[in-house]
């Protein structure tokens, strides 16, 4: 099985890419693959803790979650992406990492697949 | 030992959305990617303005004026003095009517060495073609 590493810019509301990052990396882990996903700009925002579902947002904190839990799948969030958003460390998610963009950078060296999903 | 290239693919304007910033300081941050690497282990970035992504390289951009912000033309130059390798489609210059005396080429006011490349778009397939990983910005 291999490690693919995903990494994006887009928003958690305002667009549907966030969405389709987690669907793709949910079906790799099923798969048995390994993910790495990297959240930077305004998709920062998926890893932040505390997200409400309603029927008219995008809601992907349970999905992350349940990835999390599997042990294959782990997300970390650009550290000054999420700073200068006004989320800070006690803001983030349980499980989820927080580290500067050379962390990214790491990932896709041990990746045999990189899949970069930028603008928003 | 090995080395990892990782070419990022600039396609989106600047300050419209946070594209093309992002790309250039992830490709920037390739110099202290080291520290999660094994010894030996290198990752080398390289960036590609295409389409509206060439309108990064434009000379005199006021961000800091207008936006209060550092402007994507001292990104590039900051990616030039630390001699990553930087191409600019020709074709997509000429298409926008921009002459290339009006982008940056050089980071010769810092004291960098290094060029940018204004080349054909399919040099610029060749490169996309030669990197380990390809990243769409």
């Amino acid at each position: 099985m291999g490690k693919l590493t995903i990494g994006c810019f887009a928003s958690l509301v305002g667009s549907v890419s966030l969405d389709f990052t987690v669907k793709l990396a949910e079906a790799a882990v099923k798969k048995g693959h390994k993910v790495d996903l990297w959240v930077s700009g305004n998709a920062t925002m998926l890893s932040k803790k505390g997200q409400r579902a309603f029927k008219d947002y995008s809601a992907l904190q349970k999905t992350i979650n349940g990835l999390l839990e599997t042990g294959n799948f782990q997300m970390t969030a650009c550290e000054a992406c999420a700073e200068a958003r006004g989320y800070h460390k006690e803001d983030t998610m349980e499980g989820c990492k927080r580290f500067s963009m050379d962390w990214y950078l790491a990932s896709c060296f041990s990746a045999d697949r990189v899949l970069h999903i930028g603008g928003d | 030992m090995a080395t990892k290239r990782l070419c990022f693919v600039i396609r989106t304007l600047p300050y419209k959305i946070e594209g093309s910033r992002l790309a250039m300081t992830h490709a920037i941050a390739s110099q202290t990617v080291e520290i999660y690497l094994e010894d030996g282990d290198l990752v080398e970035a390289s960036v590609c303005f295409i389409a509206d992504g060439v309108l990064n390289c434009l000379k005199n951009q006021a961000a800091m004026k207008h936006y209060g912000i550092t402007s994507i033309e001292q990104h590039l130059k900051n990616s030039l003095l630390l001699d990553m390798k930087v191409m600019i489609c020709k074709e997509d210059l000429e298409k926008f009517g921009i002459s290339e005396d009006t982008i940056v080429k050089d980071a010769e006011d810092l004291g960098g060495e290094t060029v940018a490349q204004i080349v054909p778009y399919s040099e610029i397939q060749k490169e996309m073609e030669a990197v380990d990983h390809l990243l769409f910005c």
